[in-house]
């Protein structure tokens, strides 16, 4: 608890300076006070915690397990192929310079209003870090640990499985924990652009009525959520994985 | 028990060949220590064994079969311990094994004899981060037992122990030696450490090399550390060592 208390006074102290400007301003379309946003979390509890936080999660879930399994494939055929390495990796660093929130509306002309146009942003947005870490997870191996795997008569398949993904474990938690904000992010501007459910789609309803208190709320929600889910999986990692730092 | 026939071999980037037309063998159950300057390719005659290496010409040969036309004939123990961190003792010890496809019962068996024989049987479950460094190269040596192979080539494996642990180490290897009766080949840097472990040390003097010079220790099974206050045996490790700097100042 210790360790965090500058962390939490800091937070405190922009909190306080946020509640005193805001009121200042006393304009609560533009900047409602953090205050104003958490009653206004209150009043709309039922239709963001009942429809809109759980379509959210739909596409978040969905797509950060999409892009678990394309990231994870991806790196592994590298790994396994320099050619294919070769081969992918600049399309790979390619797709993150695509200006996702430009190229997002076409999505929507292309896959429709449901969910699968949101999915793909997630996708987008969350495949390359995945892809990435766990590829370097896969290059980090001890070479010296490979050869005595090889003096044992192991082959490829048997040096993958005892020796490469138990190494790139660490960085594969890495990557999910950099990727759930991403993919939080990603279903939020899927959302925003058009849906008919979702935490984005509600932020964006509520500037059309100019409620900014409206717009934060569901913001605020989803990054709770991608901290809870953040903290979830680093208290996985740490049951998991406690040789982390012996390699 | 192993053969080396003419064997030359270079590295890529070296402009110098690192052995040339190079034979020596080592017989059964011998216990042969190969010593040599930094960088004189004593690594590398431990790497072409294990056919990480490919030799430019020449075969070697592990009991009288060339290697390319057989399988698990070598256990190696690398000068770093190796044990995978997230492996328990015992998991780590099947690892070669798992390798070779022992069946499970086999496996734990196998394990739990030499873990009585080394002396940790009580550490099976615990993980590497829970032994010692003396602890942990047994372990290693052990999983070295465990791939089954006659031939162990042993890396250096106590270089990275404190000077205490280290004597006691050596005194242990001579007693699994005597248990096991298996060929060693032992790479070290010390002088001492050779005369004390082996019936013979083969010494590399030049590069490229050519032939190998060996010299018998003249002391018997089983040893203690007095015998290596002897007169003569001070003098040859005096040529050894000797033989070692000139080596030394021409790689």
């Amino acid at each position: 608890m210790k360790k965090y208390l500058p962390s939490l006074l800091f937070i405190a102290a922009l909190l306080l300076i946020w509640q005193f400007a805001a009121g200042r301003m006393n304009a609560a379309y533009i900047l409602p006070t953090p205050v104003g946003i958490i009653k206004r979390l209150w009043e709309l509890r039922e239709p963001l915690f009942t429809v809109h936080l759980p379509a959210t999660m739909s596409v978040t879930m969905i797509g950060l397990a999409i892009s678990v399994v394309l990231g994870i494939s991806l790196a592994i055929v590298m790994d396994m192929s320099p050619v294919v390495e070769q081969a992918l990796y600049p399309i790979v660093i390619a797709s993150q310079t695509i200006p996702t929130t430009a190229i997002a509306p076409l999505f929507i002309v292309w896959f429709g209003y449901g969910i699968w146009s949101k999915i793909v942003v997630t996708i987008l947005m969350t495949f390359f870090p995945i892809t990435i870490t766990v590829f370097d997870g896969f290059k980090s191996v001890k070479r010296e640990m490979e050869e005595l795997l090889i003096t044992y008569g192991a082959g490829k398949k048997e040096i993958f499985w005892k020796l490469k993904l138990p190494t790139a474990l660490p960085y594969f938690f890495s990557a999910i924990k950099m990727a759930i904000p991403l993919s939080v992010i990603g279903a939020a501007i899927g959302e925003w652009l058009g849906a008919q459910s979702g935490l984005g789609y509600f932020s964006r309803r509520m500037m059309t009525q100019l409620d900014g208190a409206g717009v934060f709320a569901p913001i605020i929600l989803l990054s709770a959520v991608a901290m809870i889910l953040v903290s979830i999986i680093g208290l996985l990692e740490k049951i998991c994985i406690k040789w982390r730092n012996e390699l | 028990m192993l053969a080396f026939k003419n064997v030359t071999f270079q590295y890529p980037e070296d402009d110098y060949a690192m052995m040339e037309n190079l034979s020596f063998h080592v017989e059964r159950g011998e216990f042969v220590s190969l010593i040599g300057a930094s960088g004189c390719g004593k690594s590398t005659i431990f790497r072409l064994i294990n056919r990480l290496l490919e030799p430019k010409s020449g075969e070697v040969y592990v009991d009288g079969k060339e290697i390319h036309t057989i399988k698990s004939y070598a256990g190696y123990m690398p000068q770093k311990d190796l044990l995978f961190p997230w492996r328990t003792i015992e998991q780590n010890l099947c690892l070669p094994m798992e390798i070779q496809k022992v069946g499970k019962a086999e496996q734990k068996r196998r394990v739990d004899e030499v873990l009585v024989q080394v002396g940790l049987e009580a550490y099976k479950d615990k993980y590497p981060k829970d032994l010692s460094g003396g602890m942990r190269q047994r372990i290693s040596f052990a999983r070295t037992l465990l791939t089954n192979a006659e031939l162990m080539l042993l890396d250096e494996p106590f270089s990275a122990l404190d000077a205490l642990t280290r004597m006691d180490m050596q005194e242990w290897l001579l007693d699994q030696w005597y248990h096991y009766h298996k060929t060693i080949l032992f790479i070290t840097h010390d002088v001492e450490e050779a005369l004390f472990l082996s019936k013979k040390i083969y010494i590399i003097t030049e590069t490229p090399m050519h032939e190998l010079t060996i010299v018998d220790v003249p002391e018997g099974y089983p040893r203690n550390r007095e015998f290596l206050g002897r007169p003569d045996i001070e003098k040859l490790k005096m040529e050894l060592t000797m033989q070692l700097r000139k080596g030394g100042l021409k790689s």
